[in-house]
């Protein structure tokens, strides 16, 4: 994992991101009824679920590795990766929240993206009371890593699934268009694919820098 | 950007759908630019620095 320690990735991750804030803004948009400029949330609010997705999926990875090889690392690896990942569920929340304001009329409307992302959001948050629940490490670290292994998957089909499936207002649900592969503008490729990767590897390097974190405290607390 | 943006939102129902010419046509748009920008490379800096810090940390154990 010498990829955590190096710092190229890092620089092109903020360039990525940094360019969006000129091409999201500057560059043209279509120009659609009751959304007006706020499409231009597709360049910061989507790429938040991104990061979080990201983040999320590295974490399964390292609770399968965990429960297979039972290093320690592993489990915090996870753990931090939920954390961040928490982090940029809130942040989408927070913006996509704003932006219903002004577009549906109001911050929360029962909508049912909006309904099943904050169900998926409490169902991680019980991964880290599970956690804070249990004293011992290992027994911690097991029964936390099958929680999130089956959680992802849960999490998936309830932000991205279910919503699709009902009515919902929400672009991309309920008939909506989605500012997706085929309905964008190819004007929006320009900061929306940049956007997406730019915040995942942003997201992935808060998480290891709160994993190294852990394992200098973790070597501190061992050696006592 | 938003406060005007409430305010036409009431012409959604117009056949000509307004942007946010006002800011573009008089330069203010660059002052929004300016803003996040900074906020932005503030918070890259950051990251950029404690992560200095724990290279640091992680070279003397």
């Amino acid at each position: 994992m010498k990829f955590i320690y190096q710092t190229w990735w890092k620089v092109i991750a903020v360039l990525l991101v940094f360019s969006t804030l000129f091409t999201g803004i500057l560059l043209r948009v279509p120009t659609l009824p009751i959304l007006h400029e706020t499409i231009r949330n597709l360049y910061f609010h989507v790429p938040m679920w991104m990061g979080m997705l990201t983040v999320f999926v590295v974490s399964v990875y390292f609770s399968i590795r965990y429960l297979r090889y039972g290093k320690e690392e592993d489990d915090l690896a996870a753990v931090e990766c939920v954390n961040v990942g928490l982090l940029f569920y809130t942040l989408g929340f927070l913006t996509g929240m704003l932006w219903a304001k002004y577009t549906w009329g109001q911050f929360w409307s029962g909508d049912p993206k909006q309904d099943s992302a904050a169900i998926a959001f409490l169902l991680y948050c019980a991964y880290l009371v599970l956690r804070n629940s249990i004293d011992e490490e290992q027994k911690r670290a097991k029964i936390s890593a099958i929680y999130n292994i089956f959680a992802f998957p849960i999490m998936v089909v309830l932000i991205f699934v279910l919503p699709r499936m009902t009515d919902s207002l929400h672009p991309g649900s309920g008939g909506n268009p989605a500012f997706g592969k085929y309905d964008l503008d190819n004007g929006m490729k320009i900061a929306f694919y940049p956007a997406l990767l730019g915040w995942s590897f942003i997201a992935l390097w808060i998480a290891t820098i709160r994993y190294r974190i852990r394992l200098i405290e973790n070597k501190k607390n061992a050696i006592n | 950007m938003l406060l005007l943006l409430s305010t036409t939102a009431v012409f959604a129902q117009d056949a000509s759908v307004q942007m946010d010419d006002a800011l573009r046509a008089n330069g203010k748009i660059y002052v929004v630019v300016a803003v996040i920008a900074i906020i932005f490379t503030g918070i890259a800096i950051y990251l950029f620095t404690i992560d200095r810090r724990l290279k640091k940390i992680e070279k003397e154990k």
